[in-house]
């Protein structure tokens, strides 16, 4: 979990894209899916419930962009993230006929999923080395408020970007370390050098103020 | 080390963004079925954090498609209807359905049908005709509880190999308990249903033979019915080693 350099740069300066991936010229458009994005992607991932490897691909070609950013963002080796991808767009495969739009959108299950994984990859990981998890956490509480920007400055989506800088610095740094980094919030409390029960709050009422200045209907 | 439900309600936003350590992620999800508000809260910061992802959104590189598209072809989907997540009962395993299966539908037929004749055939009976009353209304709650909109469904196996059903509606807050092939308990003994509250078992009601049961008491705040083998008249708390343990459906 150390910080690798790309990530400190300075702020200002319009982010590189990683060696390997297609070069992006225009911001990928999937920041606020209206309704009819969302009923179409449904649509979608019920005929990939019937085995519809057509419909297979049209998912992926939707929502892989949105998988791979996480995982990259969480997991930040490139290869192990192409990995971890490759397992969460078989997963919803597997898991199709189980998807439910009245419990939310393709989009948002999805990356619940790529997300859950992700941070299941980085945190096995941790376990099989304490001192390094150790090493990294003290890196964090050295780098917290430069990732936090930097995380801010690399988001494609306008929206997001400012309704992340609408937050207090304590909220906006507790979700992006939660989200973005994958720590569990007493990781993030540790990084932060600020008490439980107050990241715990900064967490809930970040994310609300989030949800809410984006528009998000449950 | 089970936290109150205020506490555990605030972690709802931890909870989305896998924030949890493991063991306060399982007693969130346990909360989760039986708090309606909690599973909105989560499903309002998962599309949030859904934004969040998709600010971050990146190509994987081209070959990856081609390899994921080829990589389906030899992966079996899951049925439908099987939500993926909740706890794993200890006992069983168990198979989750939201449709009520059609052998407990018939079951209850049948005895819908039975107690219409208990009825007919001791009308001069007044304590007999009470007692079908009774059975009909246990029979009407128990049909309601199958056919409300609401209705869940789990399935598992008793340690006897008896398959068990339980169907849950969270809006009537009422658990139907349902047996096949369970066999009969030795004299002077009776099976015991409980719901467990957060690991303390409460008496649930019992079970003499396969059919269906309501179970006593609403079963909000547990997370599975249990089932055991208890001297005739049941037990204050569990005696036998439980030969069901089987988590609500939600």
């Amino acid at each position: 979990m150390a910080i690798p350099a790309q990530e400190l740069r300075p702020r200002g300066l319009s982010p590189a894209r990683p060696a390997g991936g297609r070069p992006v010229t225009r911001p990928l458009s999937f920041g606020a899916p209206g309704p009819r994005a969302r009923e179409d992607l449904a649509e979608v991932m019920s005929r990939v419930a019937r085995g519809d490897q057509q419909a297979f691909a049209t998912l992926y070609d939707a929502v892989a962009p949105l998988v791979f950013g996480i995982v990259l963002r969480v997991v930040r080796d490139r290869a192990q993230s192409e990995e971890v991808t490759q397992e969460v767009m078989i997963d919803l495969w597997r898991q199709a006929a189980r998807f439910r739009p009245e419990a939310g959108s393709v989009t948002a299950w999805a990356a619940t999923i790529a997300h859950r994984r992700a941070v299941d990859r980085v945190r096995s990981a941790q376990a099989a080395s304490d001192r390094e998890h150790a090493r990294a956490t003290r890196e964090h509480t050295t780098a917290f408020d430069e990732v936090a920007e930097q995380v801010e400055t690399r988001l494609e989506s306008e929206q997001v970007r400012r309704c992340l800088r609408a937050l207090t610095e304590l909220q906006r740094q507790a979700v992006t370390l939660a989200y973005y980094r994958g720590l569990t919030y007493r990781e993030v409390a540790q990084t932060l050098g600020a008490p439980l029960p107050t990241v715990k709050t900064r967490l809930r009422d970040g994310l609300i103020r989030l949800r809410d200045c984006m528009g998000v209907g449950s | 080390m089970r936290q109150h439900r205020p506490d555990l309600h605030s972690l709802a936003a931890a909870y989305a963004l896998h924030a949890l350590d493991p063991e306060e992620r399982e007693d969130f999800a346990a909360h989760l079925a039986h708090c309606e508000e909690c599973r909105g809260d989560v499903a309002g910061f998962e599309e949030t954090a859904a934004r969040l992802a998709a600010a971050a959104g990146q190509h994987p590189p081209e070959e990856l498609k081609r390899r994921t598209l080829d990589a389906v072809e030899g992966v079996r989907q899951l049925p439908p209807r099987v939500p993926a997540t909740g706890r794993v009962p200890r006992l069983v395993r168990t198979l989750r359905r939201r449709a009520v299966p059609l052998g407990l539908a018939a079951g209850l037929a049948a005895a819908t049908v039975l107690g219409g004749l208990a009825v007919r055939q001791h009308q001069e009976n007044e304590d007999v005709r009470l007692r079908a009353r009774q059975a009909e209304q246990r029979l009407e709650a128990v049909g309601a509880v199958l056919a409300a909109p609401d209705a869940r469904t789990a399935h598992g196996r008793t340690a006897d190999g008896a398959l068990a059903t339980v169907v849950t509606s969270e809006h009537r807050n009422q658990a139907v308990f349902a047996a096949e092939g369970l066999p009969a308990p030795a004299r002077g003994h009776t099976y015991q249903l409980w719901l467990d509250l957060g690991g303390t078992m409460r008496p649930a009601g019992f079970l003499h033979a396969d059919g269906a049961v309501l179970l006593d008491g609403a079963p909000a705040g547990a997370t599975a019915v249990g089932l055991t083998v208890e001297p005739a008249g049941g037990s204050a708390r569990p005696t036998t080693r439980p030969l069901l343990l089987l988590a609500l459906p939600f």
